[in-house]
């Protein structure tokens, strides 16, 4: 990645973006209630194992959306994309998640930078998956498939970890030195992504991380039984 | 969000829950049209700081205006459950009127800097009963400075009440300046408190130029009569 990044990607990775994504923690609060994270160590840890598994995932699909977006496919790759990244997702309570992110994000986006790209996505998906949308705008906005992919996977721990702030009181200055460490992972990460984005969506990597589904579902039952802060 | 209905939905007999639901039927469809149609419901937001009476105002208007209007309410905060819950007991409002909204610690977020997640709630509730003609968007407990975005809302009313002090009108802040609608709750405890009814009008309307106040006690109108004739001038000023 050796181009600079694209504005839509910095607008799309600052967490003032109105897309919906400051009440999700991404599994976090349902490990604070666990026990599971209560300080930095265990944070430092959740974040690590998140980027490489939902983390990566997202990466994946944002890339090749990104990839399909700057080459404008037939609406048909927007279905398999979504079909593939449903699969790739297996519990009801991410997907809605994922969904809710991606909808609250094609809500700002349509504002912001409307485009033939991204009403075809949303004419067959109205209601995305966050990391397809959110390449989708990379794509069609002059972005690249490593840029989206390094967005996605940054907002696959910027979330926990500003969700960490607020539920545990950690100290912010701390939080963030745990995030600019995941730095060189980041980078990595996406040039990876990058790599697989002109690939068959069937064919697109499935990285999984039954720990964090398991943390999804058991959070959204608790939120029916007792007060939850955070959407996911 | 749709909660893993699976789990809930068994049939007799079934004393367990799955850890983890991969019922593929329980993936979530599309259910948002892409389009947002033409007519919508009028978006009435109720602010102000905790315990000053948000949600018993939203109850009385439920109960002053549910006959005439059709309407819905969508709750906000860390204390969310309880909102919803405490107007369900009430029984003021069918229990599928009421959408609950998780502001992940930040209710002025959710209302002001990025309502997506309020607007979503909206749009559920507008699916579920085509032709609402009035959503009520109830904040979470806030600041003096909790304001809602009008890309949210088309009027607000911020609620105050006597026993946080008569000086709150004075300390002024976005709510209690600029909402349409001003409401000093709980008057009938200004004696109680030692609040002085006279200077906080008198601030109020200082601070607040031509826009109106209402003084109440929903202990002695319960169905904040004066509210809810303000609420359907709004509502029939945009029907007209």
């Amino acid at each position: 990645m050796t181009d600079p990044p694209s504005p839509a990607a910095l607008i799309l990775a600052d967490s003032r973006f109105p897309g919906g994504g400051h009440v999700h923690s991404g599994g976090l609060e349902q490990a604070v209630s666990q026990g599971l994270v209560s300080g930095l160590d265990d944070l430092a840890g959740f974040l690590a194992g998140r980027l490489r598994t939902a983390g990566r995932l997202a990466a994946v699909f944002a890339a090749a959306a990104a990839h399909a977006a700057a080459r404008r496919v037939r609406p048909a790759h927007w279905v398999a994309l979504d079909a593939e990244l449903d699969a790739r997702t297996p519990t009801p309570a991410q997907r809605a998640a994922s969904r809710a992110q991606g909808r609250g994000t094609a809500r700002a986006a349509l504002v912001a930078w409307p485009s033939p790209v991204l009403a075809d996505l949303l004419a067959v998906t109205p209601r995305p998956h966050h990391a397809v949308l959110v390449g989708a705008v990379h794509g069609s906005t002059g972005g690249n498939a490593g840029q989206a992919a390094l967005t996605t996977a940054y907002l696959a721990v910027s979330g926990p970890a500003s969700a960490a702030v607020r539920l545990l009181g950690l100290d912010p200055f701390a939080v963030n030195a745990v995030l600019a460490r995941l730095g060189p992972a980041l980078t990595e990460l996406a040039a990876e992504a990058a790599r697989t984005a002109a690939d068959r969506p069937a064919d697109l990597p499935a990285p999984s991380s039954p720990a964090l589904d398991l943390l999804a579902e058991a959070h959204d039952r608790h939120h029916q039984q007792e007060v939850r802060l955070f959407a996911s | 969000m749709p909660a893993d209905r699976h789990a809930h939905d068994h049939g007799p007999g079934a004393d367990h829950v799955h850890p983890v639901n991969f019922d593929p039927t329980a993936a979530e469809p599309d259910r948002h049209r892409a389009e947002p149609s033409a007519g919508r419901a009028f978006r009435l937001g109720i602010g102000g700081p905790v315990g000053s009476g948000k949600t018993a105002l939203t109850a009385a208007l439920c109960r002053a205006l549910g006959a005439e209007l059709r309407l819905a309410v969508v709750t906000n905060d860390i204390y969310t459950t309880e909102d919803a819950d405490f107007l369900r007991r009430a029984g003021v409002l069918a229990p599928d009127r009421i959408e609950a909204v998780r502001t992940g610690c930040c209710p002025h977020t959710a209302i002001r800097d990025d309502i997506t997640a309020n607007l979503d709630a909206v749009d559920q509730l507008e699916q579920r009963f085509p032709g609402l003609e009035l959503v009520i968007i109830e904040s979470g407990g806030d600041n003096l400075t909790a304001v809602f975005s009008r890309g949210l809302v088309d009027a607000q009313i911020f609620v105050v009440d006597v026993a946080g002090g008569d000086k709150v009108p004075r300390k002024g802040g976005p709510g209690v300046t600029t909402a349409d609608l001003l409401v000093i709750n709980k008057v009938d405890l200004a004696e109680l408190v030692g609040a002085d009814m006279a200077v906080m009008v008198a601030d109020a309307h200082r601070m607040r130029g031509a826009l109106p106040v209402i003084t109440q006690s929903l202990t002695r109108t319960p169905d904040a009569p004066e509210v809810a004739d303000w609420v359907r001038g709004r509502v029939a000023r945009v029907a007209a």
